[in-house]
């Protein structure tokens, strides 16, 4: 089951979710990596980073909150080698790239371009801008603006897409800043920032006191985004996600307007989970007539009144 | 249920006692480097629960798990069922191997062990393993000391029958707060020259804690191996290396997935160069090298540790 990132064609519209993957090895005795979509990288920046102190999670119900902190190698050891392994294990990866500053996002994308394995670069911009008092790039739509022109200029050639937060007030004029400023396709959504107290020691449960929340939790939220971005982008591809553990759920999400899915959270439950949702998902698109994936983007946007069942051959 | 961990004969326990009497300085050829096999994922059927005081140990009929698991790893278990609100695998040491089936110990905690005490025989579990690196086996010769609170003595059974094959002593000291929290006493004593008890209310043993027979303990041994709590295991590991003793120490950090892709359980560890990082528990360990483990530093964020400037730049 065919699907697109921006120009390029991927097997499989079901792909990780970056930080639910590492960089795609330790999920290769689970499953197929090369026919998924793409394995989204977990976010690299220019330096590593050791993340933030543990406890680093919390269950939640139908979900969990984590302050990992973007722990990892840095860009260096990202291409030398996770990067070639992925490569040469013939899996796609969609690399997610993080900075606290304009430049070092578009120093990141000019390090990457022309990768061996590289098939499209997802923007994380739910980070601090330490050159703005760390408010956050996606909080700003001029912010996020400055990161996707700064990203589009370093390698003109490669689908991008940003990834937004779901922590702002109007999302839609975040995604129409970061498409008007190149991004090809918009990547929704990141975690929301939650709390857990822990009632026996009186203090946040996490190190870092507040995480972000993922998991089934956050679905209907993240499937709110991605429709009201869709409404107002038709045309622009989204890799949907939040909470998607079936094929039912990344059914929802391409319903809404995305054009693909990433799995995240549901990968630590099962970490065959990206490929049983794309065996369900097509299950659940033939069940419902879609012949291709693509026919049924954006579906339940159409006006009340007609029927639910769609066929091609009517 | 016998376990047999891999070794591919039983192991016959009036040899390996007789053995372990002659043992002192049986030359040993030196311990290969395993490759571990990768772990798999399957729906493991309970074959039977038997209850061991406060805790029930389950075998699981889980195709492939146990064929070079080792002692020291673990696997973990879907929790709740298909519609769960419990996203999280939950994770146990393996206590016994036995062609396709493997045991844990389990311990009522929260939501997901109650779950896991609920099922019985005939129940189907989603089970990962092997995960994790194994206890490694101590240099040719010595005498080891097992030291556990609580269910940690779940490894310790495998443990002991591997190191009676390769003909160390071995001694254990098994700790809990109360008596029904002890593990493996019985099973472990033909294996062992001494199993010494401690309970916290004096239930059992000796009133105290596993700390506090160590001094006696430790000069006779040449490694020491522990699993149980992080404070007992700190404790343990400050006691080994003031005698200058080997010590290899089972963490139980929590974790979101247990192979490896989510970074919740980390550590900060001492590296061969020397620098040290923020480390995961669950594929590079749950067993380190206790000297290399900052005890002191965990749950917080040193100054030295590789990446730590960065998350000062920007958090
Ligand atoms: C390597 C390893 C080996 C273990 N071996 C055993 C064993 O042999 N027998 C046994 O009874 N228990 C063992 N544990 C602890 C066991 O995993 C936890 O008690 C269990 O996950 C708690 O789940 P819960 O739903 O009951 O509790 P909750 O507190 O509701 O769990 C919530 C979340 O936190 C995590 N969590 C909570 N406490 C722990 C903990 N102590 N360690 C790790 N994760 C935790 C859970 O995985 C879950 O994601 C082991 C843990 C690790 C890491
Ligand atoms: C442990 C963890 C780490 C994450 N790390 C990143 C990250 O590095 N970069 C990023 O853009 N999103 C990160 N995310 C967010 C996910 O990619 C995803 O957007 C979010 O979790 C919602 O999807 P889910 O409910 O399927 O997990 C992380 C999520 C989790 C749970
Ligand atoms: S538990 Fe996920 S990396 Fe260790």
């Amino acid at each position: 089951m065919r699907a697109r990132l921006g120009a390029t064609t991927i097997p499989s519209p079901v792909l990780t979710a970056s930080g639910c993957a590492a960089a795609g090895r330790e999920l290769d005795p689970f499953l197929d990596l090369t026919a998924l979509g793409a394995v989204v990288t977990k976010s690299v920046q220019l330096r590593a980073r050791s993340g933030r102190p543990t406890p680093r999670m919390a269950e939640t119900p139908s979900g969990m909150l984590n302050s990992i902190g973007l722990q990892g190698p840095g860009i260096d050891a990202f291409l030398a080698k996770d990067l070639p392994w992925l490569a040469a294990r013939g899996a796609r990866a969609m690399v997610s790239i993080a900075g606290g500053a304009v430049e070092e996002y578009a120093e990141l994308a000019s390090r990457l371009r022309g990768a061996a394995g590289l098939v499209a670069v997802e923007v994380n911009i739910s980070c601090p801008n330490v050159e703005s008092r760390g408010e956050v790039f996606a909080c700003d739509p001029a912010a996020a603006s400055a990161v996707l022109a700064a990203v589009r200029a370093a390698d003109p050639g490669v689908p991008v897409y940003a990834k937004l937060s779901p922590d702002v007030t109007d999302i839609v004029s975040v995604a129409r800043a970061c498409v008007d400023s190149g991004a090809d396709g918009i990547s929704a959504i990141n975690t929301l920032l939650g709390l857990v107290i822990d009632t026996d020691t009186l203090r946040p449960v996490l190190a870092a006191e507040t995480g972000g929340l993922s998991g089934p939790a956050i679905r209907p939220v993240a499937l709110r985004c991605v429709w009201q971005i869709h409404r107002a982008l038709p045309n622009t591809p989204i890799l949907g996600m939040g909470g998607i553990t079936n094929g039912a759920d990344a059914l929802q999400f391409i319903l809404a307007g995305a054009s693909a899915v990433s799995v995240g959270t549901a990968v630590f439950g099962d970490p065959n989970a990206p490929e049983r949702i794309g065996r369900e998902l097509a299950g659940a698109l033939a069940g419902k007539g879609f012949s291709r994936c693509s026919d049924a983007i954006g579906y339940a946007h159409r006006a009340p009144g007609r029927t639910g069942v769609h066929r091609v051959d009517a | 249920m016998s376990r047999t961990w891999g070794i591919t004969q039983a192991v016959d326990l009036a040899e390996a006692q007789q053995r372990m009497t002659a043992m002192m300085s049986i030359p040993l050829p030196p311990v290969p480097n395993v490759k571990l096999l990768k772990p798999v994922q399957v729906r493991a059927q309970i074959v039977h629960v038997r209850a061991a005081g406060a805790y029930r140990e389950l075998a699981l009929h889980a195709p492939g798990v146990g064929v070079d698991a080792r002692p020291g790893q673990f696997v973990t278990l879907g929790v709740g069922g298909e519609s769960s609100a419990l996203l999280l695998r939950r994770a146990f040491a393996l206590s016994g191997v036995d062609g396709n089936v493997v045991s844990v110990v389990v311990a009522a905690h929260g939501p997901g062990t109650r779950w896991i005490l609920e099922r019985g025989a005939g129940d189907v579990m989603d089970l990962i393993g092997p995960l994790g690196r194994p206890f490694p086996e101590p240099p040719p010769g010595g005498a080891a000391l097992l030291v556990a609170g609580g269910y940690g003595a779940a490894p310790f059974v495998g443990l002991a029958q591997r190191l009676n094959a390769a003909g160390h002593a071995v001694a254990a000291v098994l700790g809990a707060a109360t008596a029904d929290r002890l593990y493996a006493v019985h099973d472990l004593a033909p294996l062992t020259q001494v199993v010494s008890v401690t309970t916290e209310d004096g239930s059992a043993g000796r009133t105290g804690r596993v700390t506090d027979v160590l001094p006696e303990l430790l000069p006779g041994a040449s490694a020491v191996y522990a699993c149980g709590p992080m404070p007992m295991l700190r404790a343990v590991a400050a006691q080994a290396a003031a005698c200058g003793l080997p010590c290899h120490v089972s963490v139980e950090e929590a974790m979101a997935c247990g192979i490896g892709v989510c970074m919740t359980c980390v550590l900060p560890v001492i590296g061969d160069d020397g620098t040290s990082a923020f480390v995961r528990s669950c594929v590079d360990g749950p067993v380190f090298d206790a000297a290399k483990v900052r005890f002191d530093d965990i749950g917080r964020l040193p100054g030295d540790l590789h990446g730590a400037g960065a998350m000062r730049a920007n958090t």
